[in-house]
């Protein structure tokens, strides 16, 4: 799975430093420091309430959306800290997309949820947006099952559809990091399967981190893993020894499902 | 033992039931009953000149209420027309700004304490401050006083669907760098659509039977009207006067009014099912 250049010397693609997230006064992350490397999976692990989807939620500023939620501390992406608000917030979603846990096609058809993100960013010709649009869905794994269907509601598509149709949607846009809260807490397991395919396709072209419940998934598809516990990072690194052979003795005890 | 309280058990269920069922047949009876009458005696009355005369002197011939069934549309529409564009936006503002802070909890209480309050005051309020400061019964002022009872119902279901919309839609659509109103006018008010034109029609359909407010502020008039800024005929003042004149070819109109006014909030209420069905469908 691992390529021998990128052993040598990783290539990061976000650098985290001393982040801390405020809930107004409650501080829900404390001084969490790592990589992500880049074209690979990172998967963030961890019982409910750890952080985990908080943090992720630094990475595109999602949490500016609310009174009162601040982040401290460095997301170094492209030689800027995302938190510091000179960084345009629409142009870093643009770059770095996002999915959810419930899938959330727009209230229009599966075309118009593709080219809703490419009309946001670009003036393109109708045969251009064409091309983008079967190209997106085709690389999210869609083409085949609604290409006779792109005039129908997105909403009609099953709930392991729509997932792919907003994995499609926010590569369509080209970013160059995909966030994953939860991509398949809300689907059946052949749908989480096909994701999960899905996944390890997409990190050719983009660097995925994915906050997912199951370890097993966090086994099955991540390159690099890191165990949040009450808002501290408290061991990341390679997944198979993260699993395997654990420093911690708190990620021993949760992976080994003696709590959480 | 057991068997006289098994009987006991079966005869209180019969009881129960059987007051139950009279108790729903009552309401349902009253309700036919009164749509019924409206129906006989109103459907006669409907012809040609009802749509196209005005109103004539007792025994004449050709008498209709065309000028009440044109103003009570005016006044509805124009109503509409004040009442939609505020609504909708307070309703916005409630749902996506509003939702916590003082504000927002005074805005959403008083309109609730509006949707409640008795038409009558309504039309007293606006025939203080309109008919009284400009000297004269108006269309305006009578859609005015419509405007504000339809306002609350507006505001409330526009909060209430804006709502319904998932936090995930609205942050899926600004992950993908979509600036706030986009997403807002876009995504968000597109889902709730078809929620906030059935709260409409509900605006419509609860302003289009008053007639209290009217009395206050619209008054009524036999004639054409050449403006909105003069007395104008409706449906429901002239129903409640001609009810209520002794001549018996006025209460044949009166009847026709009552079933004019049914009918319209009938259709108004089915489209607005029909549409909430399809809604669903989706």
């Amino acid at each position: 799975m691992s390529n021998p250049d990128n052993e040598k010397q990783p290539d990061v693609k976000i650098t985290v430093r001393n982040l801390d997230f405020y809930y107004g006064d409650k501080q829900a992350l404390f001084g969490n420091t790592l990589n992500i490397e880049a074209n690979k999976v990172t998967a963030f692990i961890g019982p409910s309430g750890c952080g985990k989807s908080t943090h992720i939620r630094c990475y595109n500023r999602m949490f500016n959306l609310y009174k009162g939620h601040r982040g401290e501390g460095e997301i170094l992406f492209d030689g800027q800290n995302v938190l510091d608000p000179v960084v345009p917030e629409l142009e870093l979603r643009k770059r770095i997309g996002m999915i959810f846990q419930k899938p959330t096609p727009f209230p229009m058809t599966v075309y118009d949820n593709i080219a809703y993100g490419l009309k946001l960013h670009g003036n393109y010709p109708k045969s251009e947006l064409d091309g983008r649009v079967e190209k997106a869905l085709q690389d999210g794994a869609l083409w085949d099952e609604v290409k006779d269907a792109l005039h129908k509601a997105g909403t009609a598509l099953s709930g392991g559809q729509q997932q792919r149709l907003c994995i499609a949607r926010a590569i369509a846009v080209q970013p160059e990091v995909i966030l994953m809260d939860e991509p398949c807490s809300a689907l059946d397991p052949i749908a989480t399967a096909k994701i999960e395919e899905l996944i390890d396709e997409l990190k050719r072209n983009y660097t995925i981190v994915m906050v997912t419940h199951s370890m097993q998934q966090a086994a099955r598809v991540s390159d690099n893993t890191a165990f949040f516990y009450m808002g501290k990072l408290i061991e990341f690194g390679d997944t198979g020894t993260l699993f395997t052979q654990p420093k911690e003795q708190q990620t021993e005890d949760y992976i080994t499902g003696r709590f959480g | 033992m057991l068997n006289s309280r098994t009987q006991r058990r079966r005869l209180m269920n019969r009881a129960v039931l059987m007051a139950s069922t009279g108790a729903a047949m009552i309401g349902i009876i009253m309700l036919i009953w009164i749509l019924g009458d409206v129906v006989v005696r109103g459907i006669g009355v409907i012809n040609w000149d009802f749509f196209t005369a005005l109103p004539a002197p007792p025994g004449e011939e050709e008498s209709g209420l065309a000028n009440a069934i044109v103003g009570t549309l005016l006044m509805t529409v124009a109503a509409g027309l004040m009442a939609v564009p505020i609504g909708m936006m307070a309703g916005i503002y409630l749902a996506e700004f509003g939702k916590h802070n003082m504000f927002g909890r005074l805005v959403r209480s008083l309109s609730d304490i509006l949707v409640s309050a008795p038409s009558i005051v309504v039309g007293v309020f606006v025939y203080l401050i309109m008919v009284k400061t400009m000297g004269h019964f108006s269309g305006w002022a009578g859609a005015v006083s419509l405007a504000i009872l339809m306002l609350p119902v507006v505001i409330r279901t526009t909060e209430e669907m804006l709502r319904l919309v998932p936090n995930e839609m609205r942050e899926s659509a600004l992950a993908l760098g979509a600036p706030y109103w986009h997403m807002m006018v876009n995504i968000v008010l597109r889902a709730a659509k078809s929620g906030m034109i059935t709260g409409i029609m509900l605006a419509v359909a609860r302003v289009a039977g008053e007639t209290a407010p009217l009395l206050f502020t619209a008054m009524n008039s036999p004639y054409w009207m050449e403006s909105m800024n003069e007395p104008m005929a409706n449906l429901t003042v002239t129903l409640f006067n001609y009810a209520m004149s002794p001549y018996d070819d006025w209460q044949q109109l009166a009847w026709g009014a009552a079933f004019m006014i049914t009918v319209s909030v009938l259709v108004v209420t089915i489209l607005t099912r029909l549409l909430l069905a399809g809604r669903s469908k989706h």
